[in-house]
């Protein structure tokens, strides 16, 4: 059953979904047939173990991307195979070895007390019950959710519900776990919480995390990949760092001198901005800091040196805009 | 295919419970069938006052019609409801994403949801106005443990054949984001044709004929006639035979629309 190793755990081929709508169109009658299309030349990767954060803003075409790649939309055009699988023709056997979680929606049973929800999910996965059980004490305990098990899921608060429900898409050791908006209205504890259990989850079982967000932090604290999807097609694909780079995004070192001075000169960076003894220097996201730290601190006197990280939400915003 | 059954099982299960913590429903339903049944007889008593083999039913047939129509009401979801509405409030809201990520056939799990609905009915819904019509009105029972084990099998069968219209009703709300135009129509459509307004059997000529052939013949008139002993031997195989090609024939028609649903439509939300 296990999918080649050889293989990418989802492979994603110029892929291509459009939608037909209706339009009512101003002093026309009838409506005007349009065809939208939500995803085109889609094509990215993912091997087994990796942490991608899929990432782009409304209406982008992530949820249409994981709806074919979990196989409950077919799509228009390309190919979508997903542990050696086409989702769409294979939704109920890939069902059995993927995992999803949406932030917004409960896939537990609101009326059922939290057992009773994950006893179910084992009928409906077939979870051998030794298996069953070591998962379910183990999620449990890592994720504190014993005092919960027997409250019906809609007595539950948002983070215990979401433990909840990320407990109901591990039970049956998914090989890909997809989540949506996982950390959408919790607080910071718990979204700490909740993205160190999923490092460990992938460090220990080597669970593929398809993670969409607009919560750059979980990016940030997950992904070593993040891919950007904008207009229903993707506009970049590599590392956390890369994307900096393509943003054309900059560092800032921010200078106390002793004295006022004339704007400072140093290679490799430029002063964007001076207010009193105080100055801000920008140089590249992708250079190092310490050339420039040591030229400055060589030409003047310092009373005070600090680096702003560039704001990656900005870097995002830009790669849009552009595609726009 | 074990654990596919010990699922489903569970999920009936499920929905029977879940039924039945509304008691003062139940009660308050039981009432106004009772009432209804009552009308219903001395209506049905005048008409066969007036025609004494009309249908081909005496004036206890026809009394006894009208008690198991009013059983079967709710068990067979006459007007619509049951466990589809679900089905079509998770349509409108995008929860059926959620369904149908799961490794279980949409149709087979909100079957086995309503066939635990149903049986919770049957029991309280249905059970209560037939005790009540034979205690007041004397009603006609099965006249042999035959008669009584193919009714039962005939109930269920009307149980899938209203399930799958229901179904095929919900599912409109893929294309139409709401169910509640359709359903109206098609309730309209089921109290005609069922023959919970009027038996099929008083039906003249050819809209009898339509009629009795029509899926909605299996809800009531079907189940009744085989109460009644109306079909003896091979007979009762064709009038079950009747409901289970219907059933059969829906059944695929649910599924073929699942697949459509996922091929040509939005399902809602992120």
């Amino acid at each position: 059953m296990a999918a080649d190793p050889s293989q990418p755990l989802i492979d994603v081929r110029d892929l291509e979904r459009t939608f037909d709508v209706r339009r009512r169109v101003e002093g026309r009658r009838g409506r005007l047939r349009e065809s939208v299309r939500a995803v085109h030349d889609l094509t990215f990767s993912v091997d087994a173990g990796e942490m991608v954060g899929y990432i782009g803003p409304n209406g982008a075409g992530k949820s249409t991307t994981i709806k074919m790649l979990t196989g409950i939309l077919v799509p228009t055009g390309g190919r979508v195979s997903v542990a050696g699988l086409d989702p769409s023709r294979d939704r109920v056997p890939l069902a059995r070895r993927i995992g999803v979680v949406f932030g917004q929606r409960s896939t537990l049973w609101w009326d059922l007390p939290l057992r009773d929800s994950f006893d179910l999910l084992q009928k409906m996965y077939r979870i051998a019950p030794a298996r069953y059980r070591e998962n379910l004490d183990r999620f449990v305990d890592l994720l504190d959710l014993g005092a919960q098990l027997d409250t019906p899921v809609r007595q539950l608060s948002l983070g215990q519900r979401m433990r909840g429900d990320i407990t109901a898409a591990l039970l049956h050791d998914p090989e890909v776990l997809y989540l949506d908006e996982p950390t959408i209205g919790l607080d910071v504890v718990s979204k700490g919480r909740l993205r160190e259990f999923l490092r460990a989850l992938n460090a220990e079982r080597g669970t593929t995390l398809l993670l969409t967000t607009h919560d750059l932090q979980d990016i940030e604290a997950l992904c070593d990949r993040v891919i950007v999807i904008d207009h229903g097609t993707s506009v970049y694909d590599g590392s956390l760092a890369g994307l900096h780079a393509e943003g054309g995004s900059s560092r800032t070192l921010v200078v106390d001198l002793v004295d006022e001075a004339p704007p400072i000169v140093v290679p490799g960076a430029s002063v964007r901005r001076v207010e009193g003894p105080r100055q801000w220097l920008s140089f590249p996201a992708d250079a190092s800091a310490a050339p420039v730290v040591a030229a400055v601190a060589a030409a003047y006197d310092v009373a005070d040196l600090s680096i702003q990280e560039p704001d990656i939400e900005d870097v995002i915003r830009e790669l849009y805009s552009r595609g726009g | 295919m074990t654990g596919g059954g010990t699922l489903h099982l569970a999920v009936a299960t499920r929905a029977f419970r879940r039924y039945s913590t509304y008691r003062a429903a139940t009660l308050a339903g039981i009432f106004t069938n009772s009432v209804f049944g009552v009308i219903y007889s001395y209506v049905y008593l005048a008409l066969w006052r007036a025609n004494e083999t009309a249908g081909g039913y005496d004036a206890q047939d026809a009394v006894t019609y009208v008690w198991l129509g009013q059983a079967l009401l709710m068990t067979i979801a006459l007007w619509g409801g049951g466990t589809t509405d679900d089905l079509a409030e998770r349509i409108r809201t995008g929860d059926v994403a959620i369904d149908l990520y799961r490794p279980v056939g949409l149709v087979g799990w909100y079957l086995a949801s309503d066939l635990g609905r149903a049986a919770y009915h049957l029991l309280t819904r249905g059970l209560a106005p037939t005790v009540i019509g034979f205690v007041v009105f004397g009603i006609a029972l099965p006249d042999s443990p035959v008669a009584a084990a193919a009714f039962a099998v005939s109930v269920v069968l009307a149980v899938v054949v209203s399930f799958t219209i229901r179904f095929l009703v919900a599912s409109t709300a893929f294309w139409l984001l709401d169910q509640s135009g359709v359903k109206v129509m098609s309730g309209a459509f089921a109290i005609f044709f069922s023959g919970m307004m009027l038996p099929l059997v008083l039906f003249p000529g050819w809209l009898g004929t339509v009629a009795n052939g029509l899926p909605w013949a299996s809800y009531l008139q079907v189940p009744a006639d085989i109460w009644l002993g109306k079909h003896l031997g091979a007979d009762l195989l064709v009038a079950l035979g009747f409901q289970l090609g219907w059933a059969v024939l829906l059944l695929a028609a649910c599924r073929g629309v699942v697949r459509l649903a996922t091929r040509k439509v939005v399902v809602q939300g992120g």
